[in-house]
């Protein structure tokens, strides 16, 4: 290691701890790392170099005294979803340019107990819809493997920051993948937790019934110590799952020999392409090495209509829950005319074009006729696709498949289809819909580019997947693969 | 495109733009007309689903009527919360007459 930004968290809070060097001097690494390459990543639409350097002080004064705790003195990206006091938060969309937060998140106040250090708010396709970040209000991030290509969305910001050192880890969120495909695509760890794991209280409202913050990080062992950082029970959300949470890193380093895992055959489908798939197979063959009971022989049938089922209720519910972007509370205000006209003004004027279709998709789908055609169809689907999951989960500790079926594609290559957009997500969709926790880990690269493994949990099971997915890394050698910027 | 039987009509996102508030232009109603239909006619497998003794899943979690104790606690200041108000009169939100 030549750089300090270039350390998994656990490694650079055993140098902190061994005082080899302080958290500000991390902080200032990092710093110096955004510098020199934010102009060609665009990872952040802002950055708080001076809530960093403070933070970092604290961090060193919590070393010094004997305070520290596993996330002190690391710096972090915060998807700008997170609200967080003070600290312009945009989510993205220009709705919200110059929305600063009168308080914290849940999330955030966590990392700040902890004593995290926060670098920026990372970029992000607005409102969390879309799989490329290119749906940004601020500008495209581009993926720091190759800048030509986009990071995946919608945490493609939080992604991309961890591969290219511009933060050691980062928060992001997932609805239908958003952490999870950004990380395959970057190279980089993510999490997507059991839903009702991680507070929503203070994060912007896409789909509530869907919505989940995670980790990214540089390998396993950082996404596991982060989660248990962030994952206290909260009861401002009413969906924060009261059950006593585990110790992550208690999974990490234990024999995973006789782990039943199901390889659906729906994940291999027409359209994977054979470098992802050549990758895949041989992760597979790993998992044997170290003793796990493969099993190609499952067929979980319902996979196939969770990409509609997610694109009718994920739209529904984001279109009731950007209605209260209405120019008068908070957020843009165009005010030239009557009330209505303002508001019409301001929804024109402040929403991009994923946004209008996903309200549009929401609002057809709710609608007086189609409200039992589509949405309510789509939520007995659901049921259905839960109640696949849970069958499977009664016979496999884990299911593994691919995160994606391609490596990142160029950019501005699918802006002009919106459902070609969508298939990006078809292997992250299943288990978002049913609630369940998933983790993406890189599992090497194909035409140079990472390709992303998928394991998938039961309800509340992140510590089984992370256990597998740490052993996986291990073996495969493929922890803190920094990309080649 | 336009007659297929899960697509949307012209008219249809007319009034479903009116309904979200989004002052759409027509350049933006007639990309929707085709974008939607497009999104929508993927949709039709679901209809094959057999759901009729199925009950809708609103939520994953089966928590239901999470209550807590009714209890004075300290709340966001009146002034932090209109901090971002685009108007704001004597401690309140000023707005727009919703009758002319």
């Amino acid at each position: 290691m030549s750089e300090l930004w270039e350390l998994t968290a656990h490694e650079a809070q055993d140098g902190l701890r061994a005082k080899d060097f302080s958290s500000v001097e991390l902080t200032e690494s990092v710093l110096a790392r955004v510098d020199a390459v934010e102009d060609r990543v665009n990872a952040y639409i802002t950055r708080t170099d001076e809530v960093a350097r403070e933070q970092a002080r604290e961090a060193d004064a919590r070393f010094a005294s004997g305070t520290a705790t596993p996330l002190t003195g690391i710096p972090f990206a915060v998807k700008d979803l997170i609200v967080t006091k003070g600290v312009r938060t945009t989510a993205g969309s220009r709705m919200l340019g110059d929305f600063v937060p009168p308080y914290d998140s849940h999330v955030y106040e966590q990392l700040k107990r902890a004593g995290a250090v926060m670098v920026g708010k990372a970029n992000m396709d607005e409102f969390a819809m879309g799989s490329s970040t290119e749906h940004s209000a601020y500008g495209a991030t581009r993926n720091p493997w190759d800048t030509d290509r986009v990071p995946g969305g919608s945490s493609g910001g939080s992604a991309a920051a961890v591969a290219a050192g511009e933060c050691i880890a980062a928060l992001g969120s997932d609805t239908g993948g958003s952490i999870r495909q950004p990380a395959a695509l970057c190279g980089v760890v993510g999490l997507d937790p059991t839903y009702g794991r991680v507070s929503r209280f203070g994060i912007i409202a896409f789909g509530s019934s869907l919505d989940q913050v995670g980790p990214i990080g540089r390998d396993v062992e950082d996404v596991a110590t982060i989660l248990d950082g962030i994952g206290s029970h909260d009861p401002r959300d009413s969906t924060s799952d009261p059950a006593p949470r585990p110790d992550m890193r208690h999974y990490l380093g234990r024999d995973v020999a006789g782990k039943k895992i199901g390889v659906p055959r729906e994940y291999f489908i027409e359209g994977m392409e054979d470098g992802v798939r050549a990758r895949i197979d041989e992760a597979l063959r790993h998992l044997e090495s170290l003793g796990c009971e493969v099993d190609t022989d499952l067929s979980l049938p319902m996979t196939e209509h969770a990409l509609a089922v997610y694109y009718l209720i994920a739209p529904s519910e984001a279109s009731s829950n950007l209605a209260r972007y209405d120019g008068v509370k908070y957020g843009l205000s165009e005010r030239g005319g009557s009330m209505w006209e303002n508001m019409e003004q301001t929804r024109e004027q402040g929403f991009g074009d994923e946004v209008k279709r996903r309200i549009m998709l929401g609002v057809y789908a709710l609608s007086a006729g189609y409200y039992d055609q589509f949405y309510l169809k789509a939520q007995k689907v659901r049921t259905l696709i839960t109640n696949e999951f849970r069958d499977a989960f009664t016979r496999y500790d884990a299911l593994v498949t691919p995160t994606t079926p391609g490596v990142a594609f160029p950019v501005g290559d699918k802006l002009d289809d919106p459902y070609a957009m969508y298939l990006n997500d078809i292997y992250t969709l299943p288990s978002a819909v049913a609630g369940l926790p998933a983790l993406s880990l890189p599992c090497g690269l194909s035409e140079g580019l990472p390709v992303g493994l998928q394991i998938i949990g039961d309800v509340g099971a992140e510590g089984t997947i992370l256990q597998i997915g740490h052993a996986f890394e291990r073996a495969l050698d493929e922890a803190n693969r920094l990309a080649p910027l | 495109m336009y007659d297929r039987a899960m697509s949307i009509s012209r008219d249809e996102v007319v009034h479903v733009g009116r309904l979200a508030r989004l002052g759409l232009t027509d350049a933006e109603i007639d990309r929707l007309t085709v974008q939607l239909s497009d999104i929508l006619d993927h949709f039709e497998a679901l209809a094959a689903v057999e759901t009729d003794d199925v009950d809708p899943t609103a939520h994953p979690l089966p928590l239901q009527n999470v209550m807590r104790t009714d209890s004075v606690a300290p709340s966001l200041a009146r002034d932090d919360a209109l901090s971002n108000a685009p108007e704001v009169e004597d401690g309140l939100i000023r707005v727009r007459a919703v009758l002319e």
